[in-house]
């Protein structure tokens, strides 16, 4: 099992490097960072040449890259502009956990710009996916037990209505119906913006009133598809020779549906979930976008149309590497619940 | 005498039989008892109609006319949807819109199904190090969620490819662009399902028979393996077709989709919730329309996918 | 003496997209307490679907069963509803069925899967069941059975999976064992195994056992009664050495013939195989269902189906040709 994980690792390593690659190239062709850093002017053309030699942009692609990912406080920069490069720099690189500091927002480390926001797309995200488990794995199984019934027919059509809606829509109708309307009928309504109201202050009970929209807008869409998912296991685990045998034991029906059939439907669902994890630390941008969250989604958003290189890559090596890590674990927890793997 | 005995024994047999379903007749019946696949179908040629029907009522010019003098008007006799923030008639919009956003999705989708198919069945084929190697890559752009990847490809190939004129309509080149980043950030789970099909299909009898009588590897790929694997091509292009159509409109409604004037459902809804109070009828029709389109095709994709299980039991009642 | 299990004109059919498949066709057959009833038939010959009907296991959709009665212990199962069932299913009537490794469970333990059963018809402790369960282990002849207790089932051999299946059946000490083809997947030698540890479980416990198979070699050893059923139609019962003795249906006749016997004084002669295939449910047949198949077709064959009528006590038979004598009956 140990030489397995290890294994794992060792692959993932040059897996990261190329991802990393990739959107670092991408990434600095995309648009122009100096662009907006006059302020409210254009760049002035020096400025420009110098903060250019100062972020080390002026450096050919794979230099970049190398100081992106070993910093450059091993080589010179050259501060100054009189083409001797003589001070040291300061970045430590990738590797070493520094991820450089923003190019937009003047010299910030991109470390704390991240932290500043990811604790507020945990919030959101976070209980979003409990509830959504819940709810899959309670509609996805009554579903089945009912198969062909109304209820079953009624379930099916709306979680296909529901997973085929954009976010924004039902964001959007969202809003309009319990932010909007219920405001204009006079009734309490929940609010659409931000994380708090401002005038209020960040108390709880402010974030949670707040939470409620983007949670429902993003359960809906999610629940939908994986009760389908929890639904078509059920339905094959039912089909399965053991449950027959389960049942000619004379087992009663909710001891076979919860003992013998839920155990083994459960498991995908497990990986399912497991790949769906790194991205709650992405947040979903567009929810974020709409209802003006305060969290990682937002800021990628930003500082994406604004060509900021360092917290892009920061942001995106983050979300890959949990990725491939959560891929492990979630492997790792699958053969540790499976008996069949376990005990080979 | 025993072999006659035999053959005419299972002659007998043959003729008591009640006559059988060939595959075709099985898969269409099949598909047919899906009430709502059917559904889905009538909608998407509903659907279509009014995009490509629709062109004949309103010209292209009409869809981009502003007149801010008209501008946020609520649906009325003349403006059947409504204006929008610079005074476009919505209808016209939603029917031009319509036009762009189901081509992105048709067109994203074969670009999708041509990188796909091709990684996949060459990894598959070859296997060795060219499997290793693509499937590498395939693994490291299947590690980055997809919105992310369109984001930063749509900003790096944002205002790169210059307007085309076809068929005496002018496309901008974001509609090229999003075509082409959607098509390339999708095939990744096609390009998988292809290969692993390919890997059990390759040891087959009739593709060792066709290696024997000196068949070209590209025909073997092509003309034997191939339609052998078509059925979970065909249920995931469909499906594909839906993914690329909501991914328009979720680059489109951050803006930095298909630009302005060219219309497509999702940047009818960019910054449409500035004005949801006011006026709702900004998004609301843009919206419904990705709704019942995508859902459609969610239906049709299900029922070919039950239609072309070759494992599917189907009572009848 | 008054059986324990009787099915009195079963009809059960499928209702398919290809047609509706006629599975069970006005069976009847019964069996008394301590004795063995053998079924014998090809793949789709029913036997199975009607010991599922005796079950309540028939899914339903497709399967309907549409005529007929169940009695068990004198009352018609078919009338129970599910929680009726469920406490005759285990407790009275148990099952063993054909595949080991699908029959099971694979993320429960071979205890726990034992023992659950007992815990619900009989109300025992978690613990008591344990030890009970051990106890059937240790009858079946499973080796170390407080380690194995356990273990899961891809831990046992096909063997032991199946002896684990028996003591599972007999956890409750049911009335009856139904026990539905359990050693066609398994080797030969293992075959003969289970076949002796049904046979002294049974003696020791007095149960009545339907035993199914496709091979008459089993049967012979183990049944006091067969039934050799062919398209969903019972076309011979009789006591087993009578069977054995004198088959009066050709296709009794085919499959005793199909046998490879060591004593054969055939010598090179080459095996005998009943020509043409087992028939799909969906064809109904105008006379009798053998038919196309049977050497001794007369023209009355193909226009009327026989009955299942005596031709001596304690052997029926359903067929329009007089095999002994060689004429129409």
């Amino acid at each position: 099992m140990t030489r397995y994980i290890i294994r794992r690792i060792l692959q993932a390593i040059p897996l990261l490097f190329i991802i990393s690659l990739l959107l670092f190239v991408l990434m600095m062709n995309t648009g122009d960072p100096l662009a907006t850093m006059g302020g409210r002017k254009p760049t002035r053309p020096e400025d420009r040449e110098r903060l250019s030699r100062q972020l080390g942009l002026d450096k050919p692609l794979y230099i970049q890259y190398i100081y992106w990912l070993v910093g450059n406080d091993w080589a010179k920069i050259d501060m100054d502009g009189d083409g001797i490069a003589e001070t040291p720099g300061s970045r430590k690189g990738v590797l070493r956990g520094d991820f450089g500091n923003s190019l937009v927002s003047r010299g910030k480390a991109v470390d704390d710009i991240i932290w500043e926001r990811l604790p507020n797309t945990l919030i959101l995200m976070i209980p979003a996916e409990i509830i959504v488990i819940l709810i899959s794995l309670l509609v996805g199984i009554y579903s089945a037990l009912r198969q062909y019934s109304l209820v079953d027919h009624t379930v099916t059509a709306l979680s296909f209505v529901g997973y085929s809606m954009p976010i924004f829509f039902i964001a959007l109708v969202s809003m309009y119906i319990f932010g909007v309307n219920f405001k204009r009928w006079g009734l309490p309504y929940l609010p659409t913006v931000g994380m708090f109201d401002p005038k209020v202050g960040k108390t709880t009970e402010q974030i949670i009133l707040h939470m409620v929209l983007p949670i429902f807008s993003m359960t809906v869409i999610t629940a939908a598809g994986y009760s389908r998912f929890v639904r078509s296991q059920m339905l094959e685990v039912l089909s399965e020779d053991y449950i027959r045998t389960a049942r000619a034991k004379g087992l009663p029906r909710r001891m076979v549906i919860m003992g013998h059939a839920l155990k083994n439907a459960s498991l995908p669902l497990v990986t399912i979930v497991g790949l769906d994890v790194p991205l709650l630390l992405a947040g979903a941008v567009v929810t974020e976008s709409i209802f003006a969250w305060p969290g990682m989604g937002r800021l990628f958003i930003d500082h994406l149309s604004r060509s900021d290189t360092p917290v892009v890559m920061g942001i995106l090596m983050m979300i890959s590497v949990a990725v491939v890590f959560s891929q492990l674990i979630t492997d790792i927890i699958y053969a540790w619940l499976d008996p069949r793997i376990r005990y080979t | 005498m025993q072999a006659t005995a035999e053959s005419e024994v299972i002659k007998l047999q043959e003729e008591l039989k009640a006559e059988p379903l060939t595959p075709g007749q099985l898969i269409w019946l099949r598909f047919l008892r899906h009430k709502m696949a059917v559904f889905g179908v009538v909608m998407l040629f509903l659907l279509l109609l009014y995009s490509v029907g629709g062109a004949f009522v309103f010209t292209e010019a009409e869809a981009n006319f502003t007149n801010t003098s008209i501008r946020l008007n609520p649906p009325s006799a003349e403006h059947p949807f409504g204006t929008d923030t610079v005074g476009r008639d919505i209808l016209a919009r939603t029917i031009y819109g319509g036009q762009i956003s189901l081509l992105i999705g048709l067109f994203a989708v074969v670009v999708e199904v041509i990188v796909g198919v091709l990684i996949g069945a060459l990894a598959g084929y070859y296997g060795g190090w060219i499997d290793s190697l693509l499937m590498r890559f395939t693994e490291a752009m299947f590690n980055i969620p997809q919105l992310f990847l369109l984001l930063v490809m749509a900003k790096f190939f944002g205002g790169k490819i210059p307007t085309l004129t076809v068929f005496g309509r002018s496309f901008s080149g974001s509609v090229i662009v999003i075509i082409m980043i959607i098509g390339l950030t999708s095939w990744m789970y096609l390009a998988r399902i292809v290969r692993a099909n390919f890997l059990s299909l390759k040891e087959r009898e009739f593709v060792l028979a066709a290696h024997t009588t000196g068949t070209s590897h590209s025909a073997i790929i092509f003309q034997h393996i191939l339609p052998n694997s078509i059925a979970p091509i065909i249920v995931s292009g469909t499906l594909s077709v839906a993914n690329a159509i909501i991914a328009e409109a979720y680059i489109s409604f951050l803006g930095l989709g298909v630009q302005p004037p060219t219309a497509t459902w999702g940047n009818m809804l960019e910054g449409a919730y500035n004005y949801i109070e006011t006026a709702p009828w900004l998004w609301i029709f843009p919206g419904s329309l990705i709704v019942l389109t995508v859902l459609s095709i969610n239906f049709v994709g299900d029922g070919l996918r039950d239609a072309l299980d070759p494992h599917a039991i189907v009572e009848v009642r | 003496m008054e059986p324990i299990l009787e099915l009195q004109n079963l009809e059960v059919k499928f209702y398919t997209l290809d047609g509706v498949v006629h599975a069970v066709n006005g069976v009847s057959y019964y069996v008394e307490a301590g004795k063995t009833l053998g079924i014998v038939g090809e793949s789709g010959c029913g036997k199975s679907v009607s010991v599922l009907s005796v079950m309540g296991l028939i899914p339903d959709p497709p399967g309907k069963i549409t005529r007929g009665k169940i009695l068990f212990q004198g009352k018609n199962l078919l009338e129970y509803d599910d929680a009726q069932m469920e406490s005759i299913r285990g407790a009275e009537i148990g099952m063993v069925f054909q595949d080991p490794m699908t029959s099971l469970n694979p993320v429960l333990t071979i205890g726990k899967q034992i023992s659950e059963a007992m815990v619900v018809h009989k109300g025992v402790s978690q613990e008591e069941a344990r030890q009970r369960a051990i106890e059937f282990l240790v009858m079946v002849g499973i080796p170390n059975p407080v380690e194995r207790f356990n273990d899961y089932p891809h831990q046992f051999s096909g063997g032991m999976r199946q002896r684990a299946m028996i003591a599972m059946a007999l956890s409750c000490s049911p009335d009856i064992l139904i026990a539905d083809e359990p050693t066609t997947s398994l080797d030969v030698t293992i075959q003969a195994q289970i076949i002796d540890l049904t046979k002294s479980l049974r003696d020791q416990l007095n149960m009545a056992v339907i035993w199914i198979t496709h091979d008459l070699a089993v049967i012979a050893d183990l049944a006091d009664t067969v039934v050799v059923m062919y398209a969903g139609y019972i076309v011979e019962e009789a006591d087993v050495y009578r069977l054995y003795e004198n088959p009066l249906h050709p296709y009794t006749v085919s499959l005793l013939k199909s046998l490879p016997r060591m004593d054969s004084s055939r010598g090179n002669e080459r095996l005998a195989t009943i020509p043409g295939f087992p028939p799909t449910g969906t064809i109904v047949f105008p006379g009798c269902p053998f038919a196309p198949r049977c050497r001794y077709t007369m023209e009355r064959c193909t226009m009327e189906n026989p009955q299942l009528e005596y031709f001596e006590a304690d052997h029926k038979v359903a067929c329009w040709f007089d095999l002994e004598n060689r004429r129409a009956r």
